[in-house]
């Protein structure tokens, strides 16, 4: 079992509320994703929860039991940290073993457990050595190791990729979506980083300013942002926000169109551009646009579409795909 | 809470060393300014009274004193002077590429571990001695006279010899800096075309101010006790001419018996102390902040 | 073209920094070569070649008694620097890893009390010590060189822990240690290093700390500091075996100090330099 809940949580450092007051409800098995530009307070959120800061009012709930007075071991969690936080004096092996050591296990359980995670981890080659001795994902690993053996009601990630180079990241990402499916242990996960968000998430929180901006699956954020911040967040590149003649024809304050949503041709259409820069990744091609009346636009389109600096496109927002803001930035519904 | 608990144990664990420290610089040093305004001497403890400010009187108007104050910035600003400049030719000598360097480090460290009254008497015998010591047979090689070190120059010869205790450490701190020198920096104002000269101007000597704040500050904090040095050499004399204000307070203290002197002096060292303790406290305080 | 250049440059650097570090170190060799001639030798002008008899170190032992010095020394040094320790590593611990906005203000003052001068206390410190019958023992020299030094000790104990990830004690905090398993599994071994270079540096300065060992013993707790100035006034005839003191004096340390220099200048220069 593994419920997490906050109820009217709030923390204050000295003059400055982090978080003002939140309420959320993780599920279960949920992979959850905090995701926000840095200063959001999902880090302190996370932490909160970890039992590493103490809340400054509200309540914390794990599986219904409130643990907000508890200190962090005596909540059943258990931290992938972003430095990893491995000890560097002791080996891989002792490493994974130490919460168990804590919790005074038998010592051939002890063995029995290090050495499961470490065949699911493919650290078993590594166990003797020290973590100074690995590779930036083999100490992720083990960092990941330590959090598993205990069999925790949920884990809770820092940030735990952003120390490593691209191609592992994406590695990295996928073996902890793995590791999700296999052990159904709900995930709390922390990152600053959109596509870490969407592709690993079942439920993903926008933070901003210590207030959740909307809870939802990464296809309901994509689909149906509540305001123009997670509008704006969700979605690379980013989504066009077109203010003006063109939102007011729409009833709207801020018209948003995603790049992806707008169809090119190079003879007619609704806009005129010249392209600024075009970035041709092979399969799509990304085109930063100067559009007449409009400003601005980022348009994504086929890597086979040839667009170059300086060339004129036309384009047409798929309007069955148009967001619509209110002057307040919250999205109109249809 | 779990937090608020850690934070009283803090506390408690930093109780003893902040109580201990507090005791033992506040205990001794109310001592020292009660007994300043006493007329209290130690052959006649039964006959102590309040004096007002007769023995910071006393002291002021004691030749030795002005002199003793002389002595003591003759002291630590020569030993400075040797030791920075010194300390800069060598830490730029030694961050070159050279054959042995660990051995030549440690040769040249070597002097800051000797301690105080060994390297006084090695120096005052083996080295400075008019007859048989080795400045003296290098002026005989050479057909001139012997130099009396102590009798002719007895401040001199205390700065070198304390001069030859802190150079290494000055020496071992600069190296220290230069080396945390960025050497892409260097590079890159090689590319800018700068030579050595301007390199050394522009970039090694802003690089190194700090530590030699440092160093300065340090080293003053410590010569201005001086002490162990002066009594094995020429314990402060011939007459007064190589007693600096510790020595001079030590010798009204214990020599002459004079509480109430040797306190008024004592209270005027830590005045100076405090004027150097300011600087530095800022230099370090900054330090901390980063 | 430029290779050439280095090697010359490396040879021409290696020729002048070995003269100027022979230059520096040449008293100690020269105590050392006399401490093995013998005393009409030793006065018997410039030489480097002794007749090597190892004469003096039995003699200075015999005379003088010279291992009681060098227990005492060996007793103040390592005593006072574990009483320092004893009392420093929890301050420092806790400064490190839950400051407050008064730490730094309490570390300041800790480094402001060393600078203090010493001639300033002797007296009060003196008569304290006459008084409480402290004069020329070695628990009071303890005492006095653990005080000295604590403020040494507590901010290099500082320096080093601050530089212990905060992230790897919530871990261990995590991983449910609780407070004593998290010194004792995760914390003391990743301090130790810290500590010994403490504890080696410490060791020096109260080794060679030469006022308050000269001042407030006379023989039975007399270090070697005090047992050198002895040496002050007989001249001339007595260089070997002084020699030989003096050699004996600073060997262990010369010998500890080569080992700890890196940590010295962070230590003496409490951080500001590392």
């Amino acid at each position: 079992m593994g419920s997490i809940t906050l109820q009217k949580v709030s923390k204050v450092f000295g003059e400055a509320k982090v978080i003002p007051s939140i309420d959320l409800e993780i599920n279960n098995g949920e992979f959850v994703v905090f995701v926000g530009p840095s200063g959001c307070g999902k880090s302190t959120l996370l932490r909160l929860i970890a039992g590493l800061e103490d809340v400054s009012a509200g309540h914390i709930l794990i599986d219904g039991k409130d643990v907000t007075d508890a200190a962090p071991a005596e909540r059943g969690l258990a931290m992938v940290f972003q430095s990893y936080a491995l000890y560097p004096h002791m080996s891989v092996r002792n490493n994974i073993a130490f919460p168990l050591k804590m919790a005074k296990l038998d010592k051939a359980i002890i063995d029995k457990k290090v050495a499961d995670a470490a065949r699911v981890l493919n650290l078993t080659d590594y166990l003797e050595r020290r973590p100074s001795q690995l590779s930036g994902g083999q100490r992720q690993r083990v960092a990941i190791g330590r959090a598993i053996v205990r069999e925790p009601s949920a884990f809770l990630f820092d940030e735990p990729l952003s120390n490593l180079d691209a191609a592992l990241r994406g590695t990295m990402r996928l073996e902890i979506s793995d590791l999700h499916h296999q052990l159904k242990t709900t995930m709390v996960y922390v990152t600053h980083d959109q596509v870490e968000a969407m592709t690993m998430a079942d439920k993903i929180v926008v933070l901003n300013r210590g207030n959740i901006e909307q809870v939802g699956s990464p296809l309901e954020l994509y689909k149906s942002p509540r305001n123009l911040f997670v509008a704006g967040f969700i979605g690379s590149p980013h989504m066009n926000f077109v203010t003006g003649t063109y939102a007011q024809s729409k009833n709207a304050k801020t018209a948003g169109i995603r790049p992806e949503h707008l169809g090119l041709s190079k003879d007619s259409g609704i806009w005129r551009g010249t392209v600024k820069v075009a970035e041709h990744l092979g399969a799509d091609t990304f085109l930063h646009l100067d559009v007449e009346g409009i400003g601005q636009i980022t348009a994504r389109c086929d890597g086979e579409f040839g667009a170059y600096h300086g060339d004129t496109v036309y384009m047409t927002p798929d309007e069955t795909k148009l967001h619509r803001f209110d002057d307040k930035g919250l999205a109109l519904r249809a | 809470m779990a937090t608020q608990n850690t934070k009283t144990l803090a506390r408690l664990m930093m109780a003893p060393s902040v109580l201990l420290l507090l005791v033992w610089m506040i205990v001794p040093l109310a001592m020292t300014l009660w007994f300043s305004f006493q007329n209290y001497n130690l052959l006649d403890p039964s006959n102590v009274s309040f004096t007002g400010l007769f023995n910071y009187q006393f002291f002021y108007t004691d030749p030795a004193f002005f002199q003793s104050i002389w002595n003591t910035l003759v002291i630590v600003g020569g030993v400075l002077l040797i030791t920075v400049i010194g300390g800069i030719a060598i830490a730029l000598l030694l961050d070159q590429p050279i054959f042995g360097q660990g051995i030549v480090r440690i040769l040249i460290i070597s002097p800051f571990f000797v301690m105080p009254p060994v390297a006084a008497l090695v120096w005052k015998n083996m080295i400075m001695n008019p007859s048989y010591g080795v400045f003296a047979d290098i002026s005989k090689f050479f057909g001139l006279r012997p130099i009396d070190w102590f009798a002719q120059y007895p401040l001199f010869s205390i700065v070198i010899i304390v001069a030859w205790q802190w150079l290494p450490f000055a020496t071992l701190i600069l190296l220290t800096a230069l080396q945390s020198l960025d050497g892409e920096q260097k590079e890159a104002a090689e590319m800018d075309g700068a030579n050595f000269l301007n390199r050394f101007i522009y970039l090694v000597v802003p690089h190194l101010a700090r530590s030699i704040t440092v160093v300065i500050l340090i080293q003053t904090i410590f010569l201005l006790g001086v002490y162990a040095e002066i009594l094995v050499t020429t314990n402060g004399g011939p007459g007064y001419a190589s007693t600096n204000l510790a020595f001079l307070i030590y010798r009204t203290a214990l020599l002459g018996y004079d509480v109430g002197g040797a306190s008024a002096g004592g209270i005027i060292a830590v005045v100076l102390a405090n004027i150097v303790a300011f600087f530095l406290m800022r230099a370090v305080g900054k330090n901390l902040d980063r | 073209m430029a290779r050439n250049v280095t090697t010359r440059h490396k040879i021409s650097a290696t020729v002048a920094a070995w003269i100027v570090a022979l230059i520096i170190f040449f008293p100690i060799l020269y105590t050392i070569i006399t401490s093995i001639k013998t005393e009409p030798e030793a006065i018997a002008g410039f030489s480097l070649w002794p007749s090597g008899t190892f004469e003096n170190y039995i003699t200075v032992q015999t005379q003088r008694d010279y291992l009681k010095p060098f227990m005492n020394s060996v007793i103040l040094s390592v005593g006072s620097t574990i009483l320092a320790l004893i009392i420093a590593i929890p301050s420092a611990w806790a400064m490190a890893f839950s400051p407050t906005k008064r730490t730094k203000d309490i570390l300041m003052w800790m480094l402001s009390t060393k600078m203090m001068p010493a001639v300033a206390v002797l007296v009060p410190i003196y008569l304290l010590f006459r008084d409480f019958g402290l004069l020329d023992s070695r628990i009071g020299l303890t005492v006095m060189l653990t005080l000295i030094n604590l403020p040494i000790v507590v901010w290099m104990l500082y320096t080093y822990f601050r530089e212990i990830p905060g992230e790897i004690l919530e871990a261990a905090r995590m991983d449910g240690a609780g407070l004593w398993q998290e010194i004792v599994y995760v914390l003391t071994p990743m301090a130790v290093p810290g500590i010994a270079s403490t504890l080696l540096l410490n060791i020096i300065l109260a080794w060679n700390e030469s006022f308050w060992t000269i001042r407030l013993s006379t023989t039975n707790a007399a270090p070697l500091t005090a047992f050198i100035a002895s040496f002050s006034s007989p001249q001339g005839l007595f260089w070997a075996k002084l020699s030989a003191a003096s050699t004996m004096a600073i060997a262990p340390i010369l010998i500890l100090g080569w080992f700890s220099q890196k940590q010295l200048v962070r230590g003496l220069t409490f951080g500001a330099v590392k």
